[in-house]
């Protein structure tokens, strides 16, 4: 096991690498700079604002030394917003999205776990109609649809939560509801095909025929090998996850890293969209990481094979 | 993963009647699915049949009379502008369809070919080509698609290439997973034999024999696909108006909501339920065509 991380962490390496190189070439190549906007402004004040963020120079050399500054750590300043680095702008964003990734993570795995256990012990029942229609439903329902339906009623309508904003605890709610909708669903979905599976294999009848309590039999022998489709699903579930916070961040106006890439990417702030990619990116990449980790943690075939 | 189940799918029960056939009729009796085709076909007539049987003219506005709520005039009222909202949500379906099933089509070559070619070689051209599905899976692409939008213009081809760049990794892996299965059997191997080229045999040999999970998963990605389309539309990346798709009729009904509620709800809904019937769809197809495939841990 220590030799598939290892090896996987020397993947890392290159694999960001080659990000950096495409997004900053693509980033590039395309037509518009950040200052091009700025019509008005004397050329001189333009060649003064390229030269003091180096654009002057050949972009190969603008490479090397974007290059250069990422290896030691530093993500440079940001071209729009004046006198703040990308650093500082991720380490301020990104809890807020971790925060509400969590809480829609949070929501996903109960919900979901409960509703796809419940599901799969009594099969084509009443008890299994009814949550897996919810999950149905709950995929069908994009974020962008849900959020602002949800908005209207609870926000506007019924008043009970503020339509937008993430100051008070009672503003997590909705938008943790709506980043989660789907994952609950999915993974509801999951849980039932593979408890569904697991509870009919032998073992699970070894431990029935020893007597042990229906619940034990559930929750502690079938659930560890009926969990494992959706213990692999978490990978790209937290990639959707960050994508998915985009939209969740612009309908409630929620001040986290989703915004400001989005945001940069308009602007063609070249640090911060960079920036951002290149934090994007290792995140997910470190996420399956452990995914993967967890997963062979779970699973006695591949642990003992 | 989504494409474990098929990896052991191939139907081995021969039986008097062809699979298709069989398929066909586990389909049909599937009450679910077939209402789904219904739906469906009516939708795409209706979005398709657009510029001729929407009551007004999609550009048409009328600025004295601003949003109005439904009315016998306008069965879905009208936005700010005074454009029918029908009208629009029709027009809108027209894009949001066509982008669905082009960029569908553009993953389903790439994918079908790369899988294919990587399953077919085997050995270590397989292992690297796989290793680097896995890299790019967990690469965040949607990232990818809103700088390409973004910096690159917001043309209707460039968002059918991205999207469908984006989405053939998950067909590469079921159709190489299939192609490893059916490589070792007599019939390919008759095929070898007999000195045909690996071209041929790949496509008139291995492709035919996988097609089931291929169509199965085709269906499910055009729902996948028309979601990004509307995501990237609801960021202002996608279609551009007075152009329309499902998911620029959500964004401005999503800012007006407050005052205009129909403007959000109806074209929320009519997206949702072909979301809806496309997966119902899938799964019905999955179940026909390969019924022994677990139904839980399906891809959408």
């Amino acid at each position: 096991m220590l030799v598939l991380i290892t090896r996987r962490l020397l993947e890392v390496i290159p694999v960001l690498l080659l990000i950096a190189t495409i997004t900053f070439f693509m980033v590039r190549l395309a037509p518009g700079g950040p200052f091009s906007e700025e019509r008005n402004a004397p050329p001189e004040v333009l060649e003064n604002l390229n030269a003091h963020y180096g654009l002057d120079q050949p972009l190969f050399r603008q490479y090397l030394n974007y290059l250069g500054n990422l290896a030691r750590g530093d993500l440079g300043p940001s071209f729009r917003l004046q006198g703040r680095s990308v650093n500082e702008l991720i380490r301020g964003a990104f809890p807020v999205s971790l925060e509400l990734g969590a809480y829609a993570m949070l929501v996903a795995l109960i919900f979901g776990m409960a509703a796809g256990i419940t599901a799969s012990l009594r099969p084509n029942t009443r008890l299994d109609y009814v949550p897996m229609s919810f999950a149905m439903a709950g995929i069908c329902f994009p974020t962008f649809v849900l959020g602002p339906i949800l908005v209207l009623v609870f926000g506007l309508w019924l008043g009970w939560v503020n339509a937008s904003g993430w100051s008070e605890p009672s503003d997590r709610v909705l938008p943790a509801l709506t980043l989660g909708a789907f994952y609950t669903a999915y993974i509801a979905r999951l849980t039932r095909g593979g408890m569904l599976e697991t509870l009919s294999l032998d073992f699970v009848r070894t431990a029935r025929a020893k007597g042990l309590p229906e619940k034990v039999v559930v929750l502690k022998h079938a659930l560890r090998v009926g969990v494992l489709p959706v213990v692999s699903y978490l990978g790209p579930a937290m990639a959707g996850l960050i994508s998915g916070s985009f939209v969740v961040e612009t309908v409630f106006n929620i001040p986290g890293l989703g915004q400001f890439f989005v945001q940069g990417a308009f602007n063609r702030d070249y640090t911060l969209v960079l920036g951002t990619v290149l934090f994007y990116a290792t995140l997910i990449i470190f996420l399956n990481l452990a995914v993967d980790v967890v997963q062979l943690l779970l699973n006695p075939k591949i642990r003992h094979g | 993963m989504a494409d474990a189940p098929f990896a052991s799918s191939r139907n081995p029960a021969p039986a008097a009647r062809s699979p298709w056939r069989q398929a066909g009729r586990r389909l049909r009796e599937n009450r679910m699915a077939l209402a789904a085709v219904l739906i469906l076909a009516l939708l795409g007539l209706a979005a398709a049949l657009a510029p001729w049987i929407s009551p007004h003219e999609y550009f048409q506005q009328d600025l004295d009379k601003g949003a109005t709520p439904p009315s016998r005039e306008h069965w879905l009222g009208t936005d700010i502008l005074g454009r029918d909202l029908l009208t629009r949500v029709l027009h809108g379906g027209r894009i949001s369809f066509m982008v669905g099933l082009c960029a569908t089509a553009v993953s389903l070559g790439i994918g079908v070919i790369y899988g294919a070619l990587s399953g077919y070689a085997g050995g270590k051209t397989d292992s690297v080509m796989m290793r680097t599905v896995d890299i790019l899976y967990s690469l965040p692409f949607t990232v990818f698609v809103i700088l390409l939008m973004v910096f690159f213009g917001r043309s209707l081809l460039l968002l059918f290439l991205a999207i469908g760049a984006v989405e053939w990794l998950t067909m590469a892996r079921i159709v190489r997973g299939q192609v490893l299965s059916l490589r070792h059997q007599t019939f390919i191997e008759a095929a070898q034999v007999l000195g045909l080229p690996r071209r041929r045999i790949l496509l008139r040999h291995l492709i035919p024999n996988a097609m089931g999970p291929i169509i199965v998963y085709t269906t499910l990605t055009i729902p996948s696909v028309m979601l990004l389309e509307a995501f990237l539309s609801f960021l202002g990346l996608g279609v551009q108006p007075p152009m329309s798709s499902w998911g620029l009729l959500i964004k401005e009904g999503a800012e007006t909501m407050e005052y205009y509620p129909w403007l959000l709800i109806f074209p929320g809904l009519i997206f949702a339920l072909t979301l809806f019937c496309l997966n119902f769809l899938g799964d019905g197809l999955r179940d026909a065509l390969d019924p022994r495939a677990n139904r839980g841990s399906s891809g959408s």
